[in-house]
């Protein structure tokens, strides 16, 4: 086995065991870490893989967390069926939304997704006969079966685990080959053979597919959701999130999530001053760390180790 | 006949880039087109090859109308191409950039979950020695020296298994040595495995060195078309071309 599985497996041992450490503050934060996390990677797919910037993400999150509120509170569905079709509603609006957004290029690329993000945020504020409009929708409940703050972080991590797995063999499959010719030069992929708005569209589908997997958890994970999950600060955080983990590798957006939501909780008890924070943060990553902080950490490893 | 461009049209914001076209070429046969800077070259290259649409006119590949075909399906028909800037994916491996080529080929792109590492090995290795880079395979292919860019280039269009090569100026930018290694190369290449070739070039010495035919294009339209002695003594094609200072 290689390298980077025993480190993932030590990692992944560790986060079993950090329940049993009894501290509430911790299971809270990671569960926090592996929700955003997976809406990092998910975005990650179509950032650092196929080289579309969407600045709209928070839809699907969103949706996600709208579709499992309203399936399971309105619709009366079993918990097992509501999770399921959770994704697929992210899917469904990211099939949608995408269809036209791939038929433009870079910045316009972007402005369209958030814009579109921007008219799902509205339709959820003003439609208030189903979903709560400002207010949002409250008392969303642990299914019985994970009916704890404990039980549910190891739901959440066999689901963050499980999904993490299959978008790791997606990257690393000839389709996710693909998508990072299409990100270093889609003129030159389109000469290749392959339909590269068809591709990007299918990234898009399956980015959407597992932010929305994200949103349903934090909807759960919240007990309680509203139209702001949509809104485009949150597309914005969850892409610093990205960029300062590394959008060059895979865990990076993960790394990203851990380390903002761990300042910020840390930051915010001693001063007010998050945001001066985060900037500052920020202005020091893009110019001096632009690969993230695993981009970093694997251009110091290069550097002590010449040859592999 | 592989290519038939029948009354070809293009024009941007009333510019006429191509003013009616017409050539054929014979399977097998070794085509240049020359021309002054401005004459129409690449935008010939982006229409045939469906990266530009047309505005009238006809093209037909291998007795298949492709005139209103996109880049992606032009390509799979077999009609290979290269750029004339740089044109490779800079972030991936030298071997990656092949191998996308290859997988794309034999039709393996829709796989979402087998590992990709492992497919098309012997068959990428093969066109990275064809095209010299078999020592270069592991290097981020952006970090390459340029002469070598060029010969992925020309590693990424052969990757198709194409039955005609379109290449847009293969030298550009190369120094003396490594135009004539280069030409060597397309020239074996070529013979080896039976292709067309239709090619644009500046360096007047590799178009008379490898072409049977040149065409000489000039503000949209062909002015000559023969062998490269005829074309030579062409006094259209000489005061078209006295008019360049070089």
């Amino acid at each position: 086995m290689s390298r980077q599985n025993w480190v993932l497996i030590a990692v992944l041992v560790l986060l079993a065991l950090v329940p049993l450490t009894g501290s509430r503050y911790y299971v809270f934060l990671l569960t926090d870490v592996l929700i955003f996390g997976l809406f990092a990677v998910s975005l990650n797919l179509l950032l650092g893989y196929t080289g579309l910037v969407s600045f709209g993400q928070a839809a699907y999150f969103g949706i996600g967390a709208y579709a499992y509120a309203l399936l399971i509170k309105k619709a009366g569905l079993t918990f097992g069926v509501a999770f399921a079709l959770t994704g697929l509603s992210g899917a469904a609006a990211a099939l949608i939304i995408g269809f036209f957004c791939v038929r433009l290029t870079k910045i316009y690329f972007a402005m369209l997704t958030l814009a579109f993000s921007q008219i799902v945020w509205a339709i959820i504020f003003k439609w208030n006969s189903l979903t709560g409009g400002d207010t949002g929708i409250y008392g969303i409940d642990f299914p019985e079966f994970i009916g704890s703050k404990t039980k549910f972080y190891y739901f959440t991590l066999i689901v963050v685990v499980v999904s993490v797995f299959l978008l790791r063999r997606i990257v690393n499959s000839p389709f996710g080959r693909i998508l990072t010719t299409i990100r270093d030069n889609p003129e030159r992929t389109e000469s290749i053979g392959i339909n590269v708005k068809l591709f990007q569209l299918l990234a898009f589908i399956v980015s959407g597919f597992f932010s929305a997997i994200s949103g349903g958890l934090f909807a759960i994970f919240n007990h309680s959701i509203f139209p702001d999950f949509c809104y485009w600060p949150i597309s914005a955080e969850v892409l610093i999130m990205t960029l300062l983990g590394g959008m060059y590798s895979f865990f990076g957006p993960m790394v990203g999530a851990g380390v903002l939501l761990y300042l910020r909780l840390e930051v915010t008890s001693y001063t007010q001053y998050w945001p001066f924070i985060l900037g500052s943060i920020l202005v020091l990553l893009l110019f001096f760390f632009p690969g993230g902080i695993v981009g970093f950490f694997q251009d110091q490893i290069k550097k002590w180790r010449p040859s592999k | 006949m592989i290519l038939q461009v029948k009354n070809l049209v293009k024009s941007f914001d009333g510019f006429m880039a191509i003013a009616g076209v017409n050539f054929t070429v014979k399977k097998g046969e070794l085509c240049a087109i020359i021309g002054p800077n401005g004459a129409g070259k690449t935008t010939l290259f982006n229409l045939i090859t469906g990266h530009l649409s047309m505005d009238k006119g006809q093209i037909v590949f291998n007795d298949i109308d492709i005139s209103r075909l996109n880049a992606h399906k032009v390509c799979r028909l077999g009609l290979g191409r290269s750029f004339q800037r740089i044109n490779i994916f800079s972030r991936l491996t030298v071997f990656e950039n092949i191998q996308a080529a290859v997988l794309t080929h034999r039709g393996k792109s829709f796989n979402f979950f087998t590992p990709v590492q492992p497919l098309f090995q012997e068959e990428t290795h093969e066109i990275l020695e064809r095209v010299g880079l078999q020592e270069h395979q592991d290097e981020v292919s952006g970090s390459l020296a340029y002469g070598f860019q060029k010969q992925l280039e020309l590693g990424i269009a052969l990757a198709m298994e194409p039955k005609m090569l379109l290449l847009d100026e293969p030298t550009a930018g190369m120094s003396a040595q490594e135009t004539r290694a280069t030409i060597e190369l397309i020239g074996e290449i070529v013979k080896e495995k039976g292709l067309t070739l239709l090619f644009t070039e500046h360096d007047m010495s590799v178009v008379f060195s490898i072409s049977e035919r040149i065409m000489v294009l000039h503000q949209g339209k062909l002015i000559a078309s023969g062998p490269p002695d005829e074309v030579r003594a062409n006094p259209e094609v000489q005061k078209v071309y006295m008019g360049e200072s070089r």
